[in-house]
């Protein structure tokens, strides 16, 4: 790696860069970041049940982990639900991006302050809140498959919709707003020119958000762990509950498919935020 | 941006949708937990609203008091490590080439998004009794004493026979964690507010005979200052609510304010006196974005002059 590697220019004072001390704190400090990750995903390989000392290769635990019903039930639970929340979310994310860009009105600033609200209030106090709620409402528990999931998805989409208008919102900052005027003098109505201009121009930023919302839907455990209900569980809590249990290469084979997942979501976000960012420098 | 009155039905069919979510599915649960803080537990289930504080009173009692300054401790002290460790990579960062610069943001960044449940479980596989730390140890200490046996000091006459270290379940574990996981949030506010800084003062500042150390406390510091506190406050807050970091890798006394705000909508089933916290918790966050908004205002001053 180019860190440790020689540069033949002599050292200027504000090469910091270049200073060992400083090298070797950023090698110690990534190395602490990722030492952990690196060491589950491959003892998940690990032929030993133990999970300590390394006795070869094996796959074995995967076959385990896919033969799991349990397991694969919680993780179709949570790939249902991640879906509908990105859905939803992307849709009012839009929304609210779109009225917050386009108009004035009274009490903005409160408005805008109660969305930040899902993004910075304590996890743990939404859990709480929405448990809460949906045991005062009365919500119904014993519903069939995929319905018995609407609670959980509603609160995954409280919380993930305010983010996804924070990146649909900083996309439409590079919307040149006279294109929407000249789509309006030419008689277009206001519903065509929403989807036929502004969504357009939107659409990096949609699907970035719509990324985001399925990635904070998939991760989420605390606010699921209370909304979730015995039949309903979702792949973070039932790792959550074998990790209470004990230390084993299930776990890790089941952590290395949700970061495989989240990771593969996450690239494709950042290049569409990419994108996002290189179009809009184009447009100014 | 147009007055909405121009366009009142665009405007609230764009409106509607949202802030019908918002209100129903956040605010009024919100604001039903608020109520509860304010009732009293009649029952096993029952709970009356009689607008009465007990509930706040009970939770300055010493043991509740204790665990607030504890939490209040415990994020303290990963803020300060955070924020001693973040310091030197924020300026590596700043410092280097655009390319590895981004790669190095990068770098820090990707694990923010692994799941927190799973980063905390691969640190109970480095910490736990047979983890990779005591293991490691444990080899160190076999080969050293048998590279020792070799000048006779063998067979544990100097280095004793292993004893691992219980590293995990206690609160030294729990800041560990903490750390673990809320490093990028300090990294990234101290990577911006370096990336602003105008590096002819640092010039500047070696030119006129300041050293490395001197300059980095009198120029860098306090020009970075709006950032640091930035990152003192969103590294804080996550860490001060946090509540699988002490549920998995604390013991029995490093129970956070969140754990015992779940234990008491859970186990102990005292729904009034969990709302009362859970609002505690809330305000003591506001408080802290309060400062972090007054400082950036101060910040944002600082650019216009």
């Amino acid at each position: 790696m180019s860190i440790f590697s020689r540069n033949p220019d002599p050292m200027g004072p504000l090469d910091y860069s270049r200073r060992f001390s400083l090298r070797f704190t950023v090698a110690v400090t990534l190395f602490f970041l990722y030492a952990p990750i690196i060491g589950l995903i491959v003892f998940s390989f690990n032929d030993s049940r133990r999970n300590i000392v390394w006795r070869g290769f094996t796959t074995d635990y995967y076959v385990k982990l896919f033969n799991n019903d349990a397991l694969m039930l919680a993780f179709g639970n949570s790939l249902t639900i991640a879906l509908f929340t990105t859905l939803f979310s992307t849709v009012l994310g839009a929304l609210t991006a779109y009225v917050l860009w386009r108009y004035r009105f009274p009490g903005k600033a409160v408005y805008e302050g109660g969305m930040a609200l899902p993004i910075v209030i304590p996890e743990i106090c939404m859990g709480v809140a929405m448990m809460v709620f949906f045991a005062r409402i009365g919500w119904p528990s014993g519903m069939i498959w995929p319905f018995n999931l609407s609670a959980i998805t509603i609160a995954h989409i409280a919380f993930s919709f305010p983010f996804a208008a924070i990146v649909i919102r900083a996309r439409l900052e590079s919307f040149n707003p006279e294109l929407a005027e000249c789509a309006r003098d030419l008689g277009a109505s206001e519903y065509r020119v929403f989807r036929d201009v502004v969504v357009p121009h939107m659409k990096p930023g949609l699907i970035a958000g719509a990324l985001l919302a399925f990635t904070l839907s998939l991760d989420d455990f605390v606010i699921t762990f209370f909304t979730s209900g015995p039949d309903t569980v979702t792949f973070p809590v039932k790792i959550y509950s074998m990790v209470r249990f004990s230390v084993t290469p299930e776990v890790n084979a089941a952590s290395t498919v949700l970061i495989l997942l989240t990771l593969v979501v996450t690239a494709f976000a950042l290049r569409m935020q990419n994108r996002n960012n290189m179009l809009g420098s184009a447009a100014h | 941006m147009e007055n909405w009155k121009r366009s009142v039905r665009a405007f609230f069919a764009a409106f509607t949708p949202p802030t019908f979510w918002l209100v129903t599915f956040f605010i009024v649960p919100l604001s039903l937990i608020w109520l509860y803080s304010f009732s009293s537990k009649t029952g096993v289930t029952e709970i009356t609203l009689d607008w009465n504080l007990g509930q706040y009173a009970r939770a300055l009692e010493p043991l509740y008091l204790g665990i607030f300054w504890k939490s209040i401790l415990m994020a303290s002290a990963t803020t300060a490590i955070c924020l001693v460790v973040a310091f030197p990579v924020a300026i590596a960062i700043v410092f280097s080439k655009p390319t590895m610069r981004m790669w190095l943001l990068l770098l820090v960044i990707l694990p923010f998004w692994t799941n927190l449940l799973i980063r905390t479980y691969a640190l109970i596989a480095v910490l736990r009794t047979n983890g990779f730390i005591n293991n490691g140890l444990e080899w160190i200490v076999v080969n050293a004493d048998w590279a020792l046996s070799f000048i006779g000091l063998g067979d544990n006459t100097i280095v004793g026979p292993f004893e691992p270290l219980s590293l995990l379940y206690n609160n030294t574990a729990v800041v560990f964690g903490l750390v673990y996981v809320s490093l990028p949030f300090m990294v990234l506010p101290l990577y911006a507010a370096l990336d602003r800084l105008d590096r002819s003062y640092l010039e500047a500042s070696l030119d006129l005979g300041a050293g490395h150390i001197r300059t980095f406390f009198s120029i860098v510091v306090p020009l970075a200052l709006p950032g640091i506190a930035s990152g003192i406050v969103i590294t804080f807050i996550p860490a001060m609510g946090s509540y699988l970091t002490p549920d998995l890798l604390g013991g029995t006394d490093s129970q956070m304010i969140a754990n015992v705000i779940a234990s008491q909508f859970k186990q102990a089933n005292n729904w009034p006196f969990g709302a009362a916290l859970s609002f505690l918790l809330m305000y003591a966050t506001f408080f802290a974005l309060a400062v972090r908004a007054v400082l950036m205002r101060k910040e944002g001053r600082g650019d216009a002059r």
